[in-house]
């Protein structure tokens, strides 16, 4: 790891997830592109719908945090320093963001706001 | 090159209904796209030549090698010579004897990355032969080349030690990570075993180079650690013994683990190597300056001497003198891999003579620079590749941590995260690069790809 080509992170990505990398990156596109949909639709945000998305996004932290520990075989007790607690929180922050957007997306479009 | 992918499969899947397995195969698919694309895009600057090379050994080196070959060669006759048909992953082998993966982890099939157009030929060189440019393989066949890589890997001379027997790793208290993935999962058995009873654990490395210096050590911790979750390490003694005067041979690093064992109370002593074993009434005798000592022990962990292997070791290509001749380590130069006396033959890998580092990272920072200078010798020119020895061990100190440690020739620490990934501190996110980017890593490096 002298230097960190992008091309090789997606080459090692691509050997770790396989075919679910590809779900991965659809969904957030998808996801993305949905919420920027909405956005632009009703263009405000809905207030009680991002609380109910954002009470679900720390559910959604919380499970990468525990996917995580799964697949690594140990677990966020194990942290030993700041790079350990910044990787934790980057998880926690990925899950939570995550979920927000999907979340909040999925209520928009099933629910319409109504004033 | 991503976008195309994407692009892809969002035009295919207009196109299909999208029940999930048709999505999965759709993936692969983008996915397959993507590992062809590099080649093909390199097609252009590829060089033309009817060049005969052979690569001796099909392991991570030897499968490198031909990746890297294939993307810059157009026309070459490139042979690979391996009797072993599965591929190891050895740098998964301690995680094996620890319990945290099953032996099928490591194992697949060298096939599997056997780039397009390279022949493998299922057999074990019998004799390389530099001065007639051609390698005899175990069946008699001779294979001539304008070029040779040698990448065998190395011999684990059991044999050496006397009394041990292979067989009998996983019984009575004997454990050794590196003979295969069965006996590292034996190895697990029995050290399990003695972290539920305790007793005197004993563990050393071997006076000859090795592969992968840090796995005596890791394996050290790990074992501490599982007593300590166990709750018994208050009845257990554990011995480090070390073959010269450092645990490490970087200083530095060598300091860091000797305050660490210091911490957890592993007994260290040095200049002892493992002469020979009595399996029966677990006694290993270690070689000292003041003569032979025995040491009772209830769990061991044998790593035997190593050596390239015999094919090498009988050929004109070892070191002719100094401290490499007697063990048949490859005389190539340390920073291009170029044999010194026959240019047109490189070594890579466990195999080569150099200072440092019988490591997947050393693989894979030599492959790209020895493959630099072949290909330049084909277009007449001259290549200013340089390996400078790196290489890198993620030092697991317990379960759920470990140092990412990356030094090179000088001794030097040279971390790919300066700032972010301390070297010699115990962290978490070094245990999770060993455990779940280290695996992709190398099966890309496999394919060329990183």
């Amino acid at each position: 790891m002298k230097d960190l080509d992008p091309l090789v992170f997606v080459a090692v990505f691509q050997e770790m997830l396989g075919p679910l990398l590809w779900v991965m990156l659809l969904l957030i596109v998808a996801g993305t592109a949905a919420f920027v949909a909405l956005m632009l639709k009703e263009r405000a945000i809905n207030s009680k719908r991002l609380l109910r998305a954002e009470m679900a996004g720390l559910l959604g932290g919380g499970l990468a945090l525990v996917l995580m520990a799964k697949v690594s075989s140990s677990g966020f007790t194990d942290a030993g320093g700041p790079a350990d607690w910044f990787l934790i929180a980057m998880v926690f922050g990925l899950g939570l963001a995550g979920t927000v957007i999907l979340v909040y997306t999925y209520l928009g479009w099933r629910q319409p706001a109504t004033r | 090159m991503n976008k195309d992918a994407l692009k892809k499969i969002l035009g295919d899947a207009k196109v299909v209904s999208l029940d999930r397995r048709k999505f999965l195969m759709l993936g692969a698919a983008g996915a397959g796209s993507l590992l062809l694309a590099p080649g093909d895009s390199k097609a252009a600057d590829k060089l033309k030549t009817s060049a005969r090379i052979v690569i001796a050994g099909a392991g991570a080196a030897g499968l490198a090698a031909a990746s890297y070959l294939v993307q810059k060669l157009d026309g070459a006759k490139i042979t690979m010579i391996d009797a072993r048909k599965e591929h190891y992953y050895q740098p998964g082998f301690t995680l094996v004897a620890s319990g945290i993966k099953n032996s099928s982890y490591v194992v697949s099939s060298t096939r599997d990355y056997l780039p397009g157009g390279v022949e493998l030929v299922e057999e074990g060189v019998a004799e390389f032969d530099p001065e007639g440019n051609k390698v005899v393989t175990e069946s008699g066949k001779s294979y001539p080349y304008d070029f040779l890589i040698v990448a065998t890997g190395l011999k684990l001379d059991y044999a050496a030690i006397p009394g041990m027997d292979t067989e009998q790793i996983g019984n009575n208290g004997l454990g050794s990570i590196y003979h295969s993935p069965a006996k590292a999962e034996a190895t697990w058995r029995v050290m399990s075993g003695f972290a539920d009873k305790g007793g005197v654990g004993v563990f050393s490395r071997p006076a000859t180079e090795m592969k992968c210096a840090g796995a005596p050590l890791k394996y050290t911790f790990i074992t501490d650690d599982y007593l300590r979750r166990r709750g018994n390490r208050g009845n257990a003694e554990i011995i480090y013994n070390a073959h010269n005067k450092a645990l490490f041979s970087v200083p530095i690093v060598h300091e860091k683990v000797r305050m660490l064992f210091d911490d957890r109370g592993v007994k260290v002593n040095y200049d002892r190597a493992l002469e020979s074993i009595d399996l029966s009434k677990r006694i290993a005798t270690f070689k000292s300056p003041v003569g032979p000592v025995e040491v009772q022990y209830d769990f061991i962990n044998v790593i035997p001497p190593m050596r390239a292997p015999d094919p090498v070791r009988n050929s004109p290509l070892p070191w002719q003198e100094g401290g490499w001749a007697k063990d048949g380590w490859i005389e190539v130069g340390k920073h291009n891999l170029r044999h010194k006396r026959f240019a047109n033959v490189f070594a890579v890998g466990d195999v080569a003579g150099v200072p440092k580092g019988k490591t997947a990272a050393s693989v894979k920072w030599q492959v790209p620079v020895a493959v630099d200078h072949l290909v330049a010798t084909i277009s007449g020119k001259e290549s200013n590749s340089v390996y400078n020895g790196y290489t890198s061990c993620p030092l697991i100190t317990r379960l759920g941590q470990a140092m990412l440690i990356e030094f090179d020739y000088k001794d030097n620490l040279t971390p790919s995260f300066p700032g972010v990934i301390a070297p010699l501190e115990e962290l978490w996110i070094s245990w999770v690069m060993k455990t779940m980017a280290l695996k992709p890593t190398y099966i890309s490096m496999l394919r060329g790809r990183a």
